[in-house]
Formats: structure tokens, C-alpha cells, sequence
């Protein structure tokens, strides 16, 4: 099967692992995977501001790199959550829509990808550790991914799950809103990081990279030793 | 008082609330109770999400044939021997109850809790009309005495912890017991009586009116809409132009929602309907009933991409489960409606040169659409109105909109994009350290002030995925 990766620029930039884990994963699965290098950013920090006019710019663009792939798939809830709101967002475009929709069809987050399209729950991998998920706000909420990625977790060799308190809360990220409201977002950071600590887990996994970067900036502004990995990073893992 | 509530800027308000530690372990410890009974009651249903989509239809068909329905109200409650008047501002609904109270030569005025009194600030114009006001709802007696405004559309003190209640008492009413919820009650039970027994006049607002029969509905645990509107003689309720329902069975659906979203009931104690006043041949009933229903804007959201703002019914459950509500309480929303349905409502009702910030106070986790009873996009209503701020009334900040051009460019060229992929490491160069940014330039300011930045990759991914196609790059 044809993969086109939807690297989001938030990996590409900051964390290129997920990327190469993401791939990883793919091949091993029987995947064939491409990157389409007119991929930018999917719009959402522009459109989630209010700045409609600029967050379709990006949009286009992201239609143009993927007008020839047969499936996009994403390491990130929520920038995958952008691509299938295209849709809406050029409603009654005659030049768009058409496009909008047929990426938004053909767009899946990682896991999702893996169990819903593939059919996979067990990745054959190896890790060892007590392990904790945040289940990312725009995954659970707007591609409705909730029990994907827990099942896939468990599955893997070695992993000791716990469930993290009050898990549906959000993290405080909320893309701009860390920067427009970073008071609120650092409290609401704060009680994920509490909340974190409470389950006594090593490892806090999670599926959007914004996300990830909030709480693990706070908790090691706290000197607290729980480290933050994406879960492609445990479904990549061997021994 | 009115819809605004305090005079200090956004800013302040979020750090006053945040810094509240009381307030915030009262609301965080009311938040889990209501949204694990919501939980509860929506599980025990069954069919929850049916019920939604049932509640979603039955405001949507109400709001579209509004003027009919209110026509038919109208003429029922008049039939029943009410005087209806529609108020177009608050202005007018206030006018028109001081005139009831002048005739009558009113002197105490009880009401029942209302939050579109609360909207057009009828207790301020009551007490201009010379009239004693009493709040009779435990949580805004609590709030009058200490002339606090609500931060909770349900249950107003929410922010409230017990001791401060004794506190209040104390200092307001001699109160000399001990702070155990069921001695202040009682305390507040025997207060209230009196006022009850010697009211001239009873004001109520309304959670729901049933339009073919003009009977005015409203839900509560204490029953102190029961007292409000069985023992004074004259009776005003004030309803908000769209809180309406066709017939008695919407009213079944939208109110075992309304109960069981608010407070995970499947009934409150309470549910008293009461309609016009004492006809010939009927033993009870008031002699005079006036029904005032509220426009203050909101005829103005009918048609418009925001109808469904008006779909609210008054729940909170989108308060209860909001993650920023939770932090800063509701008094920084500057708004008697806080929480996602406030952000979405002020400036509806209020102007967005008042609540301009309030759009902005979520960080767009989608909660509040996932629990609301009636399904009002609550979410997709917060990014239009910050749309509207931007787009048209041109009341972002400068710096942002400048950024936010130059991300479109950025966003639109791959090329200027690998560019500055393989430039943010050393762009971010001067302010990293050990792979971390701890004191962060421009927008990563506020972000580093409570946490830390990861300094960008390495190797961008597009660049190690280029030379693994080159061949034999290891991971």
C-alpha cells in the first residue's frame, strides 16, 4: 500500500524522531512510503487565530502536495483534524472543494491508520517501562480516536499501562492559545503535570507533538523525571 | 449591575482568578461532581446521544418559528389573565417592572434565581424604584449579602467555600453558628421566610414557557420558586425571547436534559409551572401576572451564522467540563455568562469591544460541543467569532497580524519553508541551551515564563528523509 507521510511541520522542525519513527513503522507494516516535499504546515495555527484569508494559503498548498497521494497519514491528532476540516472551510469554493474533500478522505492519524485502514493492533514491538497516555484533545474530540492508540500500547511487549487521571482535560496547549493566554496555559499545563506525576508512570505518551512539548517543557521546568515520548516512538521500539 | 461585571482589564481578571486558590479548589472539586452525575445520568439513559439530536431538533424548529411561538404565548398567557409586554432593550424590561412596583407601591420584592435579570440589571433598577430586593436562591442570597456578582449560571456561588459563607453571614446577618452546610441552610431558610411571608411582589425568570398553554416553567432544589410564586400577590416573570417551547411534551425532553446536563439529576426536586393569574371560579393564583419577554440583542443573532447560540438552554455543562473555567473561575470572564457559551454570547449580547478577549479564553479542546445537551457548536462559534475580530472589526494585534502574514507566505512556499526548517536551530541559537530554551524571545515569552522550549532538531525530518533516499542513512 501507498503511504504519502504528513510529516506537520512541528515534527519536521522540532521533533524530525517522530518522523523517522512514523516511517519506520509504516515499512515494517508492508507500507510504502513517500514524502511529498510541497508539504507544509496544514493551516491550523492561522485558522484557530481567526486569520481565515492566511490559513487558506497553507491549505492550498497542502492540497497541491497531496493531490496525487493515496493515502496521507500523520503522526498528530490534530493537525490531521485541520486536513478533514478542509472540507468546511471551502464549502461552496468552485476551485477547492472538490480537492478539500478528497483530502480529507484520504487523511488518517497514524493509529488510526494502522488499526481502522490496516487492521493491525500489534505492531510487534518491545518496550519496557510504566507508561501513562494523554489522549491529545483534537484526536479524541474531532476524529473521535480514542480506544486506537490505548490498544495499540498495550499490545506492546513490556509495557506497564496506567491510566492517567482526568485524562480528557486539555493540556493547556491549544497551539496559540500558549502564547495568547500562556498564564491559563501554564496552569492548565500545571495540573496535567500533577496529574502525571500522581500515576507514578516513567513515561508519559501521548500523539500530538504540541501537546507533548507543554507538558514535557513543564515538567522538566520542574525537574520532574518522567520522560515524554510520542507513541510512534513505543510502537518503533525493539527490546 | 448588568452583563459586564467588574472594570478590570482582561489581564488582571485571569491573574486575580488564578491566583485564588480557594476559588479554584471549590471549582475544580464542583466541576468533578457534575460532570461525573452528568456522566452518570447520560450512561444510565441509554440513548443519550439521541436525546441530543432530539433536543438540537426541538430548538432548532422553535428558534426558526419563533415569532410564531411567541405569538402563541402571548396570546395564551393574556388568555390566562397576564399582561405580556416585549422589552426590546433592558432598558424597557426594567422600566416597565418599576412600573408595576410603583403602582402597587411596592416596598420588598422577592425573586427566584434568573440570570436574564442578572443580563438586564433589574435588581439595581428595583432598588432605584425604591423597592427592597431579596434574592431567594440560597446561592445568589449568598452573593447579595455580599455583593458579589454569580460565576456560575447555575449555581452562582460556586466560588464560594463554606467557611467564607459563615464569613458572610456573620458579618451581614449576626450569624453566630458553626459552618456546616446544613446550620448555614437553616440559618438562611429562617431568614428567608420572613421575606417571603411580607413580599409584595415576586419576580421569577423563567426556564422554560410553554407556548400552548402560556404556563411558565422553572426548575429548582429548593422550592424557592414555589415560595416566590405562591405567596405574593402580584407576579412578574422575565424570560429571555427565545427560552420558549411548543408544547408540553418539548418541554418533558428539554427539561430532563436541562436537569440531568446541569446537575445530574433526572428531575430537580422542583418543577413549577405557573400560568396568568386567578380566573372566576379558581381558588388560587396570583391577582396580577406580568410576563416581560427580553429582546436586549437578541433578535439580532435570529438568522444569523450564531442562531445557535440561542439554542442554550442554561445548563453549563460546557462550564462544568471547561479546562480554562476551571482555572481562572467565573468572574474572569468579566461576563455574568462565563464559560464557552459565555465567550460565545457576550459579544453577541454585550459587543465585542466589551468581551473582545472572551473568544480567545479557550484553548479549543472541543469539550464543551462534546457535552452540550442541545448540540450547539460551541467550538466551530468561538474560531467564527475570532474571525469576526480579525477579519472584520480589525481588533487583533498588530505584531499578530504581521505574523500571521508572514506565516501565509512561509505556509504557501515549500521552498522559504525548507528554509527556515534547516534555519530555526540556529535562529533559536542565542537563547538555547543543552538542547532547552528556558527564556525564550517574542511569542516563546510567555510560553518559557512557566516552562520549557525544546530547541529545534538537528536535522530537519525532510532533510534526513532526502539522504535516506540518497541511500544508507542511518537512523
Amino acid at each position: 500500500m501507498k503511504v504519502s507521510l504528513f510529516i506537520t511541520c512541528l515534527c519536521d522542525i522540532m521533533s524530525s524522531n517522530v518522523g523517522k519513527d512514523t516511517v519506520e513503522i509504516l515499512e515494517r507494516v508492508g507500507c510504502e512510503v513517500d514524502f511529498p516535499e510541497l508539504q507544509t504546515c496544514c493551516g491550523q495555527p492561522a485558522y484557530n487565530s481567526g486569520y481565515l484569508q492566511e490559513s487558506k494559503k497553507a491549505m492550498k498548498q497542502m492540497m497541491k502536495a497531496f493531490k496525487d497521494s493515496e493515502y496521507v497519514v500523520g503522526p498528530s491528532g490534530s493537525c490531521v483534524g485541520m486536513l478533514r476540516e478542509y472540507p468546511e472551510v471551502f464549502k461552496g469554493d468552485p476551485e477547492w472543494e472538490e480537492e478539500a474533500k478528497k483530502l480529507a478522505n484520504k487523511s488518517y492519524e497514524i493509529t488510526q491508520f494502522l488499526v481502522d485502514v490496516l487492521g493491525i493492533v500489534d505492531v510487534g514491538s518491545t518496550f519496557k517501562g510504566k507508561v501513562t497516555y494523554h489522549p491529545s484533545c483534537h484526536m479524541t474530540r474531532i476524529l473521535g480516536i480514542k480506544e486506537q492508540p490505548i490498544e495499540l500500547l498495550k499490545n506492546v511487549q513490556g509495557v506497564d499501562f496506567v491510566e492517567l487521571p482526568i485524562k480528557e482535560d486539555c493540556c493547556g496547549f491549544g497551539g496559540t492559545f500558549a502564547v495568547k493566554n500562556s498564564v491559563i496555559s501554564g496552569e492548565m499545563v500545571e495540573e496535567k503535570s500533577r496529574h502525571v506525576t500522581e500515576t507514578e508512570a516513567e513515561y508519559l505518551v501521548g500523539g500530538d507533538m504540541g501537546c507533548l512539548l507543554n507538558i514535557g517543557g513543564k515538567m522538566q521546568r520542574e525537574g520532574k523525571n518522567v520522560k515524554v515520548a510520542h507513541i510512534t516512538e513505543i510502537l518503533n521500539h525493539q527490546s | 449591575m448588568s452583563m459586564k461585571i467588574g472594570h478590570a482589564p482582561y489581564k488582571e481578571r485571569v491573574q486575580e482568578g488564578v491566583e485564588n486558590d480557594f476559588m479554584r479548589q471549590a471549582v475544580a472539586s464542583a466541576q468533578g461532581r457534575f460532570r461525573d452525575g452528568r456522566q452518570k445520568q447520560a450512561d444510565e439513559l441509554g440513548n443519550w446521544e439521541d436525546w441530543r439530536q432530539l433536543g438540537s431538533e426541538i430548538r432548532t424548529h422553535t428558534l426558526e418559528n419563533i415569532d410564531y411561538y411567541l405569538q402563541m404565548l402571548s396570546d395564551n398567557v393574556s388568555k390566562r389573565g397576564g399582561k405580556v409586554f416585549f422589552a426590546q432593550t433592558a432598558e424597557e424590561a426594567n422600566e416597565y417592572v418599576q412600573n408595576v412596583i410603583k403602582k402597587k407601591n411596592a416596598k420588598k420584592v422577592v425573586k427566584s434565581k434568573s440570570m436574564v435579570t442578572e443580563e438586564i440589571g433589574l435588581n439595581e433598577a428595583l432598588q432605584e424604584a425604591g423597592a427592597d430586593v431579596v434574592e431567594s436562591d440560597l446561592g445568589e442570597w449568598i452573593l447579595q449579602l455580599d455583593e458579589d456578582p454569580p460565576s456560575h449560571i447555575v449555581t452562582p456561588a460556586l466560588h464560594k467555600n463554606k467557611e467564607q459563607i459563615r464569613e458572610t453571614f456573620a458579618q451581614k446577618r449576626g450569624y453566630d453558628k458553626s459552618d456546616s452546610p446544613e446550620e448555614l441552610a437553616l440559618f438562611a431558610r429562617e431568614q428567608l421566610r420572613q421575606d417571603f411571608l411580607s413580599a409584595d411582589v415576586g419576580i421569577t425568570g423563567c426556564n422554560f414557557a410553554v407556548a400552548e398553554s402560556g404556563a411558565i416553567t422553572f426548575v429548582t432544589n429548593e422550592g424557592n420558586a414555589r415560595m416566590v410564586t405562591s405567596l405574593p400577590d402580584t407576579q412578574i416573570s422575565v424570560m429571555g425571547m427565545e427560552r420558549l417551547v411548543p408544547t408540553w411534551e418539548e418541554l418533558d425532553v428539554l427539561t430532563s436534559l436541562l436537569t440531568r446536563a446541569a446537575v445530574g439529576q433526572k428531575l430537580t426536586s422542583y418543577v413549577t409551572s405557573i400560568t396568568g393569574t386567578r380566573l372566576e371560579g379558581e381558588t388560587d393564583g396570583p391577582e396580577e401576572y406580568h410576563l416581560v419577554i427580553v429582546d436586549n440583542g437578541r433578535s439580532k443573532i435570529l438568522g444569523t451564522e450564531f442562531q445557535e447560540a440561542l439554542h442554550c438552554i442554561r445548563c453549563a455543562a460546557c462550564i462544568n467540563v471547561c479546562p480554562v473555567y476551571r482555572q481562572v473561575g467565573g468572574h474572569a470572564y468579566g461576563s455574568i455568562y462565563p464559560g464557552p457559551i459565555g465567550a460565545v454570547l457576550s459579544p453577541l449580547l454585550g459587543g465585542y469591544e466589551e468581551h473582545k478577549e472572551l473568544p480567545y479564553a479557550s484553548s479549543l479542546c472541543g469539550a464543551c460541543n462534546e457535552v452540550c445537551p442541545v448540540k450547539i457548536p460551541l467550538h466551530e462559534q468561538l474560531i467564527r467569532h475570532r474571525q469576526i475580530i480579525v477579519e472584520e472589526k480589525g481588533m487583533a494585534p498588530k505584531a499578530e497580524k504581521l505574523a500571521m502574514k508572514g506565516f501565509a507566505a512561509w505556509a504557501s512556499s515549500p521552498a522559504a519553508y525548507k528554509m527556515s526548517a534547516a534555519a530555526a536551530r540556529t535562529a533559536l541559537k542565542p537563547w538555547s541551551k543543552d538542547e532547552n530554551i528556558t527564556n525564550g524571545p517574542g511569542p516563546l515569552k510567555g510560553w518559557t515564563e512557566s516552562r520549557d522550549f525544546p530547541a529545534p532538531a538537528k536535522q530537519s525530518f525532510r532533510s534526513w528523509f532526502k539522504e535516506r533516499q540518497k541511500g544508507g542513512v542511518a537512523k
